[in-house]
């Protein structure tokens, strides 16, 4: 039937990452385009004008962007091994916790990896106090999605494979394994999953990357300093 | 069922404890909260008259547009209101720039939904409510007639639909709410 399917994405993005794991996950075939994204070509500008980001699905030569609405797209148009449940009140659900996931979790997440002192500071106890909610919907699932990985679990995946390395580079924890188990337990199950543990991005590179991030906000903030609040 | 937001009731906090906000629909006893997962529950459940199109990629980009109002739109209009000085200047240069490019989601159609109206219509139309009543409040321009003549008048019609009119709050009410809140937000600008 000539369904051409393309994902642009990095080596390193995480939201490009979902849209890897729910195309493999799902068995569909796909050319990846690898974007450098400090050098963004033509057609990634063409195909999503409005935010120059990736990761953009293009399904027989017509874009989608936000990765949200791209799995939502997968889950509408390739019906095999469903990312969102059947039910429409769980389906709901999982919607809900999915923009908790990004709203909450990893703004805070962010902010206790790039902030320091005071601000870093209480970005910790709001990453903590985020990550109760998670702890307490995890009770008696092996995934967010249940007994297989679904939609939630493909949202904060992220977090199995980020989260060791901020913690590394910055020295603090982030998910502390006694204060959240079965959060800790999920990072682990869905980090070593099939098909998740092919695709993360090399460690080594993402140190650098990270740690290069961090560097680069401490100088500007110590710059901007001199006009402290 | 009508909140008092700073005093929220016991059943709101039971019911959306994560967040604690309106709105939460409560459907045969099971909660659900944020408006743009409620507004697909409703359409997933209550098939008749299909808010969102039944095509994958239009849908696709209906939820799209959806997101760029609530995440570019929506903090640029709050800021235009609750700031002074160069940050309100920006805020409301950035509303008016997001806004332009929402219009274009319009495509020349009536509404977003087409014909009638649909999901994208329904997440965005109490943006223009809001921003008409405010920009005068704020001393702002927000909805620049000239720069989205398409959205301006895709406003009007909206706001103009009787079951809109049907839902909108008391106006008079609204205003004299949102001036208050305004002078509150300038008083607290002020102090820092």
């Amino acid at each position: 039937m000539g369904e051409e399917v393309k994902l642009f994405r990095s080596w390193s993005s995480p939201f490009a990452l979902r849209i890897v794991w729910a195309l493999e996950i799902k068995g569909i075939e796909y050319e990846a385009v690898f974007e450098d994204l400090s050098n963004k070509s033509p057609l990634l500008l063409q195909y999503n004008p409005v935010h120059k980001k990736v990761p953009i699905l293009v399904h027989n030569g017509r874009p989608i962007a936000e990765s949200f609405v791209i799995l939502e797209y997968i889950d509408e148009t390739w019906k095999q091994v469903p990312l969102l449940p059947k039910d429409p009140y769980e389906r709901a659900m999982a919607r809900f916790w999915a923009k908790f996931c990004e709203d909450k979790v990893l703004t805070s997440i962010w902010s206790a990896f790039i902030k320091q002192g005071k601000e870093q500071e209480e970005a910790l106890v709001a990453a903590a106090e985020n990550l109760k909610f998670l702890e307490k919907e995890m009770k008696g699932k092996k995934f967010f999605g249940g007994e297989r990985i679904g939609y939630v679990d493909l949202v904060l995946g992220w977090l199995a494979n980020l989260v060791s390395i901020f913690e590394e580079i910055i020295g603090l924890k982030i998910v502390d394994e006694e204060k959240f188990p079965l959060l800790y337990s999920w990072m682990q199950d869905f980090a070593e999953a099939p098909i998740i543990r092919d695709n993360w991005p090399p460690r080594d590179k993402m140190i650098v990357k990270f740690q290069a991030l961090l560097d680069a906000a401490i100088a500007s903030s110590s710059s901007s300093s001199s006009s402290s609040k | 069922m009508e909140e008092h937001l700073p005093d929220k009731s016991p059943m709101l906090l039971q019911y959306n404890p994560v967040h604690k906000k309106i709105p939460v629909l409560v459907h045969k006893g099971k909660p659900l909260a944020e408006s743009l997962v409620i507004i697909e529950y409703i359409d997933e459940v209550w098939k008749h008259n299909p808010l969102l199109p039944q095509d994958p990629y239009h849908r696709a980009k209906a939820r799209f547009w959806a997101k760029f109002a609530d995440e570019k739109c929506v903090p640029a209009m709050f800021r235009a209101f609750s700031k002074v000085g160069e940050e309100q200047v920006q805020a409301a240069k950035e509303l008016r720039e997001n806004l332009k490019t929402l219009e274009s989601a319009l495509e020349g159609k009536q509404y977003f939904g087409g014909e009638t109206i649909g999901f994208l219509d329904i997440a965005v139309g109490w943006i223009g409510c809001w921003a008409r009543m405010n920009e005068e409040v704020a001393g702002v321009n927000m909805i620049d007639a000239e720069m989205i003549p398409l959205l301006s008048l895709w406003f009007q019609k909206f706001l103009e639909l009787p079951i809109i009119q049907e839902c909108l709050p008391p106006q008079d009410k609204l205003l004299a709410h949102n001036k208050e809140f305004h002078k509150m937000l300038m008083m607290a600008a002020a102090l820092t």
